[in-house]
C-alpha cells in the first residue's frame, strides 16, 4: 500500500495517510488526482481505478469516500476490505461513527488506522486486538491528563 | 515554579483545542484562509511558551492544518519537542504529527535519532509501539542504519504487540539500508513460527515482500510457506502466501505442480472473493508448463472468471475481465470462447467495464469474426454519449482491424466504407488517425485503389457535411487523405473533371492550411489526368474548359494566407497558363504534364532512413543554426500529422516549471514586448473585458440538433458487407466442399485417408478480391530488419541476400540517370524512354566473378540513388511535407526509381532454417537435422518469368529433400510462375548432418523469361550461406537452470575480444540477440550472461562485458569457435 485518503463528497480532505515517504507537492497532487477522479465515478461502478502505475481502490461510506493507493500487483479485493475493516474498527471505537467523529477527533483516527496497518501492511488482522490496543493506550493517555489537570499546587 | 505552572494551566483555559480549531473554521467559511491565518499566528505564540501541554495542543492543531495542506515544516522542532516529552498523551501527538509532516529530506529527523532509541527501549510498551510507528513514516537510510540493531532486538520482545510492530518495520529498514537484511533475516525466519498469530502474518507480510523483489533467496522457504499454507485459515494471510507462491513458481517449476492441487482446493472450497481470485491469477500467471493438472486447473480458472464476469457485481465483472486478458496473452483461444460475455459487457454502464471489454476484444479477432465484432463496435460508437469513450472506441476499431500488418481483414472495400462511415463522427479528435488508415490502406492495397478513390471522391464531393466547425474539427485530416487519394491515383476515378470541380470550391479556403495545400497539390495531379484523358479526343476545347477553370479557381488560393497553399497555387497556376497557352497552339501537352507526377510512390518502412549511411564528416547532433533562444514567443508547432510522436525518443522536457521561473518568464517576455516597436499591445480595457468575463463554461454552446441522419449520400454502407461476405464465404465453402467431393473421389480408389470438411478454420477463409498487400520497402540491406516483426511459427534464423543483376547493360548503368525533366522540355516522353530500355538487348552475360563484384558495386549504388529517392518520398504518406520538393526534382527521382527497377531483376533469397519443433507442437520434437529454407523470388523486371526450377549442389552434410524417386541431382520445380513485379515465396526443406561448421552451397536457378515476342531460357547461379548462427534458436533460460548449466562443466569455454566495437551496452546485446538468436539470461552492471541453444540440442552460453569481450562456453567447441567469428563479422561490419 502507498497511501490512504478520506475525503468528503466535496472532495475536503478528511484523512492522509503516507506509507512511504513523499514530498508535499507530490502528495498534494495525488490527493487533487485523486479527489477529482473519484468524485468523478459515476454510481454503481466498479470500486477500481488504474492510475499510472498504482491501482486505486475506493469505496464510499456515507458521505466519506475512502481511497487506498496499491501497488498494482496487490489484490484489490483485499484492498476493499481493508477499507471495510478501518471503518468497521472506527465504527466500533466512536460507536456509529459519522464524518464529524473523523473531523474532531482525528488523531483518534490516526491511532486507530496506525494500530490496525503499519508501513502499508497489515499490522494485526483480528478485531479484537486492535481495540484493545487502542483501548489500552488511551488508558495511559487518560489516568495521564487526570493526573496533569490535577491542581498541582 | 508553582506559580510558573499556575500561569501554564491558566493560560490553557483561553487557548483554542483541536476541536474549537475544527469548529472555528467551519464557522468561518467565507473566510477560511484569513482565520486560519490568524490561528497559525496563534499557534506561533504557544509555541514560544514553555508548557509542553501548550506545545503538545499546538502541535496537535498544525497536524490539523497541515492536513488542509498549509505549510508547517517551520514548526519541526517543536514537533521533535513534543516527541521527547516524557508523558504518553504528548509523546503521541508529537509522533503523530512527525509521521504527517517529516519526509527524508527534514533536517531535524537527525536530531530524533537518540529520543527514538530512548523510546524503543522504554518499560512502556506502548511508548515502544508508538515510536515504531512514527518510525515507519519517516525512516531514513541514517536512521534505518543507527537504529537497526535495537529493532532487531526488538523483534524478539516478550510481548507480541512490540514484536509485531518491529517485524514489520524491519521491512521498512531493509529498503532505507539493505545491508541489515543478512543479519536479520535468522530472526525474521523464526518469526514465520511465533506463537502469535499477528507476528506469524506480520512476517509473511514482510517476506512476501521482499520475495516480490529478488524472489530467488527465498526458495529455501518454499516448504515452510506451504506447511503455513495448508494449516493457515486466515484468508488475508493465505492471499499474501499465494502471492509469494507467485512470484517463486517461475524459478522452481516443480513448485507449481505442488501447488495445483491446494490452489485448485481453495478454489473450490472458499467463499472469500478476494483468496479465490488471488488463486485464480497465480494459476493463470503460472502458465507455462504443459501438464494435464495444468491444463484442469486452467479450465477450472476459465470457468470461475465466467463466472465473475457473469455477477451482478460490478468488482467482479471488472476483476474478472482484467485476469481475463492475462489468460488472453497465453491461452488467446480459451478466451475466445467467451466471446459472447465479453461483448455484453461493452454495454455497461461503467466505463472502467467497458475499457476492459475493449482490451480483451483487441485480442480475440479473427478473420471470421472481425466485421460481426467491428459492427457492434461501430453500434457502440453511435451510442456512445461521452467524447472520450467514443474516441477511445474509434481508436480501438482502428487498431482492431489494422493489427498486425490488417491480418483479419479479408475485404478492404468493407475495410474502407468503416472508415468513411467513422468520419461522421461528431467533433472528435482522431481524424488524422483515419486519415492515415485510409491512405495506408489505399497504398499498401493495390486492388482497393479503384473503390478508395471513388469513396474519397464523395467524401471530397460531401466535404460540407463533413465539415461543420472548420477549424477546431478534428475530422477535416480524413480530408487531407481523400484529396491526396484522388489526386495520387487519380487515373481510377469515374468523373475527374467532377472531383477537380469539388477540390477547388471556394469553401475549401476554409479548411487548414496544410489541408489545403494538399488540395492544391492533388488539384494539379487531377488536371495532368484530365488533360490525359482529354487529349485523345479530337474535341479540345473540354481540355481547354479545364485549364480555364483551374485558372479561374486558384487565384483564391494564390491569396491565401498560409505560404504552402500560396506558394503552390501560385507555382501550379503559372503552370496551367503556360499549359494553356500551348492548348491553343494545339501542342499536345498531355504526356508532358502527366509526366510531372509520374511513377509509383512505394511505401518505405519506418525503419529504412535509419539504415541509409549518414555520409562521413555530417554531424547529425550539430545545431545548424543555434536553438533560439528561451524568451521568443514559442509558436505552436505545426502539428505533423501521420507521423506518430514517438514518445520514447522525445527527450523528457521539464515542463513542470514553478511558479517563479513562469512569472520570471513572463516578466522577461513582456519587457521584450514593451521594447519590440513592432508588437501591439493589448490595450489595458481589453485585457480587463477578459478578465472580467465569466468563464468559458459559461457561454451557451446551442446544440444543434439535425434531425436528419447524418449519412453522406452515395456512400455504402458498412453493414452491407458483412453480409455480402457471409454469402461469398459460404459459397466459398460450397465449391470447396464440390472440389473436395471430387477429390475424394478420385482419390477414393487410391488412399482412403481423407480429412473431414468440418466447421471453417481461419485458414479456410479466403479473402475475397486478390489483395497483395504491398509490404513496405526496404532496402536490402535494411532487409534483416524484417526481423523486428515477430513471425508467428518461423523460427527466422539468417537472411542471406544475393543479388544478380541479369540484364543490365553496363555502360548504362555507370552513368546513372540523373537526367531532370522539365515541363517544356525535349519532348521525350518516359513512355519511349522505357522503350528504348526494353530494347536493349536482354542477354546475360557470363558472369565471371570479378564481373559478379562489380555488379554487386553498381547494385550498391544503384540502391543508394534508390535509398535518396525514397526520402523524398513519403513513406505510405508519412510525412507529406516533403511535398514541397520542387517537383522537378521528384519526377526526376521518381524515373530513376523507375529505371532501376526496369534495369535489375533482383532475387532475394531468405533463409530461414527451422526445425519441427518450433513450428508444430505434436509432429516429431527431435528432429534437428531439418532446415528449411524460405526463398522469396521476386520479379523485377517486366517480362514474365515461368519454369523456374530450382536446384542446389548437395554436399556431404546437407542435401535437399527431393521427392522420391527423383536423382540427387535433379531440380525442384518452383510451384508457382511470376508476372512482372510479383513475388512469392517457395520453401525448401534439407537435412544438415553436423551443424558445427558453416557451409556455403551452390545452386542455380533456371527459369524462362517470356517476353510479349521471344522467350529465353536464363540461368541464375547463386550461393546459400548456411551460417553457425542460423542453426540457433533463440530459447529462455532461467538464471538457476544457466548457473547449473555453468556448473556442470561438460562445457568447452572459448573466449573473443571485440575490437574497435563503440555502442552502448544494451544495444551490444540487443544485436547479439538479433543477429545470433541469443537470449539475455541476466544483466549485471557491466556484464550480461546470455544463452541460445542450436537446433541439435548444443547450449551455448554467452558472458558478454562491457569492455567488450565474450567469454563463451558451449558443449561443441567447434560450433562455439564458428558461432564467435560469426558474432566478431558481425561487429566488424557495424
Amino acid at each position: 500500500m502507498r497511501f490512504m485518503l478520506l475525503f468528503s463528497r466535496q472532495g475536503k480532505l478528511r484523512l492522509q495517510k503516507w506509507f512511504t515517504s513523499m514530498s508535499e507537492r507530490e502528495k498534494k497532487k495525488i490527493i487533487r488526482d485523486m479527489t477529482t477522479m473519484v468524485l468523478a465515478r459515476q454510481p454503481r461502478s466498479c470500486n477500481f481505478m488504474q492510475w499510472k502505475d498504482l491501482k486505486i481502490v475506493y469505496k464510499r461510506y456515507a458521505s466519506l469516500y475512502f481511497c487506498l493507493g496499491v501497488e498494482s500487483q496487490e489484490n484489490e479485493l483485499l484492498a476493499l476490505e481493508i477499507i471495510h475493516r478501518y471503518v468497521e474498527l472506527l465504527d466500533k471505537y466512536f460507536g456509529n461513527v459519522c464524518e464529524l467523529d473523523i473531523i474532531f477527533n482525528f488523531e483518534k483516527a490516526y491511532f486507530i488506522l496506525d494500530e490496525f496497518l503499519m508501513g502499508g501492511e497489515i499490522q494485526e488482522t483480528s478485531k479484537q486486538i486492535v481495540n484493545r490496543s487502542i483501548e489500552a493506550s488511551d488508558m495511559l493517555q487518560e489516568t495521564l491528563e487526570e493526573y496533569m489537570s490535577k491542581p498541582a499546587f | 515554579m508553582a506559580l510558573k505552572i499556575v500561569k501554564g494551566s491558566i493560560d490553557r483555559m483561553f487557548d483554542k483545542n483541536l476541536q474549537d480549531l475544527v469548529r472555528g473554521i467551519r464557522n468561518h467559511k467565507e473566510d477560511e484562509a484569513k482565520y486560519i491565518s490568524t490561528c497559525i499566528d496563534e499557534i506561533k505564540q504557544e509555541l514560544k511558551q514553555d508548557n509542553i501541554a501548550v506545545k503538545a495542543n499546538a502541535v496537535c492543531k498544525l497536524t490539523y492544518l497541515q492536513m488542509l495542506g498549509y505549510d508547517v515544516s517551520w514548526a519541526a522542532f517543536n514537533i521533535v519537542e513534543v516527541m521527547s516529552s516524557s508523558k504518553f498523551t504528548y509523546k503521541r501527538i508529537g509522533y503523530l504529527a512527525a509521521s504527517q509532516c517529516f519526509h527524508e529530506n527534514t533536517d531535524v529527523i537527525m536530531l530524533t535519532t537518540n529520543q527514538i532509541r530512548k523510546d524503543l527501549s522504554s518499560p512502556n510498551q506502548y511508548d515502544t509501539g508508538v515510536a515504531l510507528t512514527g518510525l515507519s513514516c519517516f525512516v531514513t537510510p541514517d536512521l534505518a542504519r543507527d537504529l537497526a540493531n535495537d529493532i532487531m532486538t526488538l523483534m524478539s520482545h516478550t510481548k507480541p504487540y512490540i514484536r509485531k510492530k518491529a517485524v514489520l518495520i524491519m521491512y521498512k529498514v531493509f529498503l532505507k539500508y539493505p545491508e541489515s537484511l543478512r543479519p536479520a533475516f535468522p530472526r525474521l525466519k523464526e518469526k514465520l513460527e511465533d506463537p502469535d498469530p499477528g507476528v506469524q502474518s506480520a512476517a509473511v507480510n514482510v517476506i512476501c515482500e521482499l520475495a516480490r523483489r529478488n524472489p530467488k533467496n527465498y526458495l529455501s522457504l518454499a516448504p515452510l510457506f506451504f506447511k503455513l499454507m495448508t494449516s493457515s485459515t486466515n484468508n488475508w494471510v493465505l492471499i499474501k502466501i499465494i502471492k509469494l507462491f507467485g512470484a517463486l513458481t517461475p524459478l522452481e517449476p516443480r513448485l507449481g505442480k505442488k501447488l495445483i492441487e491446494p490452489l485448485t482446493n481453495l478454489i473450490h472450497s472458499t467463499s472469500a472473493m478476494s483468496l479465490l481470485y488471488e488463486c485464480v491469477n497465480t494459476v493463470i500467471a503460472g502458465q507455462y508448463s504443459c501438464s494435464v493438472g495444468r491444463i484442469k486447473s486452467h479450465l477450472l480458472c476459465v470457468q470461475k472468471l465466467r463466472i465473475l464476469i457473469e455477477d451482478s457485481d460490478q468488482n467482479l465483472k471488472y476483476l474478472g475481465l482484467l485476469a481475463m486478458s492475462k489468460i488472453l496473452k497465453t491461452h488467446p483461444k480459451s478466451v475466445q470462447s467467451h466471446k459472447d460475455l465479453i461483448l455484453q459487457c461493452l454495454d455497461d454502464k461503467d466505463e472502467s467495464i467497458r475499457l476492459r471489454a475493449l482490451d480483451l476484444l483487441y485480442g480475440m479477432v479473427s478473420k471470421k469474426n472481425l466485421m460481426e465484432i467491428v459492427k457492434k463496435l461501430m453500434i457502440h460508437v453511435d451510442k456512445a454519449e461521452g467524447t472520450t469513450y467514443r474516441d477511445e472506441l474509434l481508436t480501438k476499431i482502428i487498431d482492431i482491424c489494422s493489427q498486425s500488418n490488417y491480418q483479419y481483414i479479408t475485404n478492404f472495400e468493407w475495410y474502407i466504407s468503416i472508415l468513411v462511415e467513422l468520419t461522421r463522427l461528431e467533433g472528435t479528435r482522431h481524424g488524422h488517425l483515419i486519415a492515415s488508415q485510409m491512405l495506408d490502406v489505399a497504398i499498401r492495397v493495390k486492388a482497393i485503389r479503384v473503390f478508395a478513390v471513388a469513396q474519397m471522391a464523395t467524401l471530397l464531393d460531401n466535404a460540407h457535411l463533413l465539415t461543420g466547425n472548420m477549424q477546431r474539427n478534428g475530422i477535416c485530416e480524413v480530408l487531407y487523405a481523400a484529396a491526396w487519394i484522388c489526386g495520387e491515383f487519380s487515373e481510377h476515378l469515374e468523373n475527374p473533371v467532377q472531383t477537380l470541380e469539388a477540390m477547388l470550391r471556394p469553401k475549401v479556403a476554409t479548411l487548414p492550411g496544410h489541408i489545403q495545400a494538399v488540395y492544391v497539390q492533388n488539384a494539379a495531379k487531377l488536371f495532368a489526368t484530365i488533360l490525359k484523358n482529354q487529349e485523345g479526343n479530337t474535341d479540345s476545347t473540354a481540355a481547354q474548359e479545364t485549364s480555364q477553370m483551374m485558372i479561374d479557381r486558384l487565384p483564391l488560393f494564390v491569396q491565401s494566407a498560409n505560404l504552402e497553399v500560396q506558394e503552390r497555387a501560385s507555382c501550379i497556376l503559372q503552370l496551367v497558363k503556360y499549359i494553356q497557352k500551348l492548348q491553343q497552339k494545339d501542342v499536345e501537352v498531355a504526356e508532358e504534364v502527366s509526366a510531372l507526377f509520374a511513377g509509383e510512390l512505394n511505401p518505405v518502412a519506418p525503419k529504412a532512413q535509419k539504415k541509409v549511411p549518414v555520409p562521413e564528416g555530417l554531424d547529425l547532433d550539430a545545431w545548424i543554426n543555434e536553438p533560439p533562444s528561451e524568451s521568443e514567443s514559442e509558436d505552436e508547432q505545426p502539428k505533423a500529422i501521420f507521423t506518430k510522436e514517438e514518445p520514447k525518443h522525445s527527450r523528457p522536457r521539464h515542463t513542470e516549471v514553478d511558479e517563479k521561473e513562469l512569472a520570471r518568464r513572463r516578466e522577461a517576455r513582456k519587457q521584450e514586448q514593451a521594447n519590440n516597436p513592432f508588437y501591439i499591445k493589448a490595450s489595458p480595457s481589453s485585457q480587463k473585458v477578459y478578465q472580467e468575463a465569466p468563464g468559458v463554461e459559461h457561454i451557451p454552446v446551442v446544440q444543434i440538433d439535425l434531425s436528419v441522419p447524418l449519412k453522406v449520400p452515395g456512400l455504402p454502407m458498412s453493414d452491407q458487407y458483412v453480409k455480402l461476405e457471409e454469402e461469398r464465404r459460404q459459397k466459398e465453402r460450397a465449391e470447396k466442399k464440390k472440389k473436395e467431393k471430387k477429390k475424394r473421389k478420385e482419390k477414393r480408389s487410391g488412399r482412403g485417408k481423407k480429412h473431414d470438411s468440418g466447421p471453417e478454420s481461419e485458414e479456410d477463409i479466403t479473402p475475397a478480391h486478390v489483395v497483395d498487400i504491398v509490404t513496405e520497402e526496404m532496402p536490402e540491406v535494411a532487409q534483416e530488419d524484417q526481423n523486428h516483426l515477430p513471425s508467428p511459427y518461423l523460427c527466422r534464423v539468417k537472411i542471406c541476400i544475393c543479388m544478380f543483376c541479369l540484364c543490365r547493360p553496363l555502360a548504362d548503368s555507370e552513368k546513372l540517370p540523373v537526367r531532370s525533366h522539365r515541363a517544356a522540355g525535349a519532348p521525350k516522353s518516359p513512355a519511349e524512354d522505357g522503350e528504348a530500355e526494353n530494347a536493349t538487348p536482354q542477354e546475360p552475360k557470363k558472369k565471371s566473378s570479378k564481373e559478379k563484384r562489380d555488379k554487386k558495386k553498381d547494385k550498391e549504388r544503384d540502391r543508394k540513388v534508390r535509398l535518396r529517392c525514397w526520402k523524398h518520398l513519403p513513406p505510405s504518406g508519412h510525412k507529406s511535407d516533403s511535398r514541397s520538393t520542387p517537383s522537378e526534382g521528384r519526377t526526376a527521382a521518381r524515373r530513376q526509381l523507375r529505371r532501376c527497377n526496369l534495369m535489375t531483376q533482383c532475387f532475394t533469397f531468405l533463409v530461414f532454417p527451422f526445425s519441427r519443433k518450433v513450428c508444430d507442437i505434436q509432429g516429431n520434437l527431435q528432429d534437428g537435422s531439418q532446415v528449411v529454407v524460405s526463398v522469396i523470388f521476386e520479379n523485377k523486371s517486366d517480362s514474365f518469368l515461368k519454369s523456374m526450377e530450382f536446384n542446389v549442389l548437395d554436399s556431404l552434410n546437407s542435401k535437399l529433400q527431393r521427392p522420391e524417386g527423383s536423382g540427387p541431382h535433379d531440380g525442384l520445380t518452383v510451384p508457382f510462375q511470376l508476372p512482372p513485379g510479383v513475388s512469392n515465396e517457395a520453401r525448401f526443406v534439407f537435412t544438415v548432418q553436423s551443424i558445427v561448421m558453416p557451409q556455403k552451397l551452390k545452386g542455380t536457378l533456371t527459369f524462362i523469361v517470356k517476353n510479349e515476342d521471344s522467350s529465353t531460357h536464363e540461368k541464375l547461379d547463386f550461393k546459400l550461406h548456411f551460417t553457425c548462427t542460423s542453426y540457433l534458436i533463440t530459447t529462455p533460460c532461467y538464471s538457476d537452470a544457466f548457473a547449473k548449466l555453468l556448473e556442470s562443466g561438460d562445457l568447452k569455454s572459448s573466449s573473443v575480444r571485440l575490437e574497435g566495437v563503440n555502442m552502448p551496452f544494451h544495444h551490444l546485446l540487443a544485436r547479439i540477440c538479433f543477429h545470433h538468436h541469443f537470449s539475455v539470461v541476466e544483466r549485471i552492471n557491466s556484464c550480461a550472461s546470455m544463452y541460445s541453444r542450436s537446433i541439435q540440442g548444443h547450449h551455448v552460453c554467452l558472458l558478454v562485458k562491457t569492455t567488450v569481450s565474450i567469454d563463451a562456453k558451449c558443449d561443441e567447441p567447434t560450433l562455439l569457435g564458428n558461432v564467435l567469428d560469426e558474432i566478431k563479422q558481425t561487429f566488424s561490419q557495424c
